[in-house]
């Protein structure tokens, strides 16, 4: 029997310290969403739960004014945001799913340019067009809805270049085989292709939908009126200059909302998301 | 790269590629194009009449302290925010990769932050740091330490700095660790055998067989903190106090849409693809050779 020496215990203490400083801030939000806005503005927040978590929650929820200013309702932005991410998540699967699909199984002229075309939007991040891309929406009048939040971000080089990689390993015989079966690209996509790519399109999924819930600039500037409201934004406009005298006890309950979905995708589909993210970088 | 088999059709890959060309066209080609366009003319006062310049915008900006100033911090930014995110990230990859009980668990644990917004990071920061309501925030004033981020510069930056790395932390982790279980546990034991050490063997052999993940990582976390800590910054200081946590991002959306500035603010967006296109670039390069050696 070894006997357990302090050295074995090194690695244990750093990765607790380590776990300990991930989770701190997020019990601190945790524990502020019970109490009342009075307890956090005095700066005396306790470690323990209050007794207000209830009624916090049911006033962001429903966005009642609270004791200072009226909100955008958190059930209101977490619709936005989920129908945002939720777009952007499938629009850039859809779509990339069908241009890989088209640059990897035909012979056609211009194929390499069009696969070009698609490679160099890997280097127009939304935050470098912002201005132009923002007057492109505005000229389509897409302001303030949800195609002009989820369209402009759904073009993405990663998934079909993730997606042609894929293809580029299905076997030449399967194709072979359901040629003379007498199946076309269509029937083969639909019965093949497709059901093979299940995993990757989940794995895709998962990174995704983190993606278009995250997103900031772009809803910051796309949307102005309340009801269009996406969940991130709308924290740091509640928080405004961060004054002490703010609805702490709605703002935070509201950060937890808004950090639940995702969170909850990474937790639950962990192997998926690991691999999302590990092959989606290659 | 081309199958060998192919489908037959004139017209299919056309309209299978049409979607995603026309988002292309009318979300990155144009608006990209109207950057550049936009940053060699100069616009009058309504908006009606644009004269072209050549590069005078660019000089403009190029020779603005302010800019500058604004690109000096952006460079303090990025480094101190990917060796920091990085440094952290090796350091619990290394330990959770180790044989030890529970380490599925502490993956587990430490997963998860990746699946915050920058933004919501940083207001978490500010829940704690705040001078006002957060607890570590008052306990420094307690202390008798001038803590305000609101007013001091410094303190500023520090802060945007520690919430930008503390979301990165948990991408880093996943790629070091999928770095890690590729070395052959067979090199390790026997390196062992031959006497090394635990920390002469990370140098002289884990260190080294990480570095292609280390370089990508390098690139990736270099473009997060120039372009994605913009929610960041954002959320807790506006940029200020004065411009002290202003990067070129967030000069960026302040030049073009506050200030409506739109030559100064296209040249400065050309200035950011040029940026983005090159690390880019390097990053291929680079992941090309890689291949070339496996």
């Amino acid at each position: 029997m070894k006997q357990t020496r302090f050295i074995d215990l090194v690695p244990h203490i750093v990765l607790i310290v380590g776990v300990l400083i991930f989770a701190y801030p997020i019990y601190v939000t945790l524990i502020g969403s019970t109490w009342d806005s009075g307890t956090i503005g005095r700066g005396g927040l306790p470690l323990w739960p209050g007794g207000e978590g209830v009624a916090n929650y049911a006033q962001a929820w429903v966005g009642e004014a609270g004791d200072r200013a009226m909100y955008t309702p958190v059930r209101t932005m977490m619709l936005n945001s989920l129908v945002m991410a939720l777009s952007i998540a499938l629009g850039k699967i859809a779509i990339s799913i069908l241009s890989a699909y088209a640059v990897a199984f035909f012979r056609f002229p211009l194929r390499m340019a069009f696969f070009w075309l698609i490679f160099i939007t890997l280097m127009l991040p939304v935050e470098v067009r912002i201005i132009p891309t923002y007057k492109v929406v505005a000229d389509l009048g897409l302001i303030n809805t949800y195609a002009g939040l989820a369209i402009p971000l759904i073009a993405s080089a990663t998934a079909t270049l993730l997606f042609r990689q894929f293809f580029l390993t299905i076997p030449d015989e399967l194709l072979e085989a359901a040629k003379i079966d007498g199946a076309g690209p269509v029937r083969f996509f639909i019965d093949v292709v497709l059901p093979l790519s299940r995993t990757n399109i989940a794995a895709l999924f998962v990174i995704l939908f983190i993606y278009g819930w995250n997103q900031y600039l772009w809803p910051l500037l796309v949307t102005s009126s309340g009801d269009m409201e996406t969940i991130v934004t709308g924290i740091t406009k509640m928080i405004g200059t961060g004054e002490s005298a703010n609805d702490w006890h709605i703002i935070m309950a509201t950060t937890v909302l808004a950090m639940l979905p995702p969170v909850a995708v990474v937790v639950f589909m962990q192997r998926w998301f690991v691999k999302g993210l590990v092959d989606s970088e290659k | 790269m081309q199958r060998r088999v192919t489908f037959d059709s004139r017209l299919l890959p056309y309209l299978l590629l049409a979607p995603q060309v026309a988002v292309t066209l009318v979300f990155f080609i144009w608006p990209a194009a109207q950057a550049v366009w936009q940053s060699v003319h100069l616009q009058d006062a309504f908006g009606i009449r644009s004269e072209f310049v050549w590069f005078e915008n660019f000089t403009y900006v190029l020779s603005d302290p302010n800019y500058l100033d604004t690109l000096q911090t952006t460079v303090i930014f990025s480094v101190a925010v990917t060796v920091l995110a990085m440094g952290v990230a090796l350091l619990l990859a290394v330990l959770a990769d180790s044989k030890i009980k529970g380490a599925s668990a502490y993956k587990t644990l430490l997963i998860w932050p990746y699946a915050l917004a920058p933004a919501v990071a940083a207001v978490l920061w500010m829940f704690i740091f705040n001078p006002d309501i957060g607890s570590f925030g008052r306990a420094l004033r307690a202390m008798g330490y001038d803590w305000d981020y609101r007013l001091n510069g410094g303190q500023a930056l520090l802060m945007v700095i520690l919430a930008a790395s503390w979301k990165q932390v948990s991408y880093n982790f996943i790629f070091f660790l999928a770095g890690l279980q590729a070395i052959p546990r067979s090199v390790m034991e026997a390196a062992s055998i031959d006497g090394a050490g635990p920390v002469r063997r990370f140098w002289t052999i884990t260190f080294p067989l990480l570095s292609p993940t280390t370089f990508f990582l390098l690139v990736v976390d270099m473009v997060y903190a120039f372009f994605e800590t913009f929610g960041t910054i954002h959320a807790l200081t506006q940029g200020g106090p004065g411009k002290a946590t202003e990067t070129l991002i967030f000069r960026v959306y302040q030049d073009g849409v506050v200030n409506n500035d739109l030559g100064g603010s296209s040249a400065q967006s050309v200035i950011l693809m040029v940026i983005v296109i090159a690390l880019t670039a390097v990053q291929f390069r680079f992941v090309e050779r890689k291949v070339h050696y496996s």
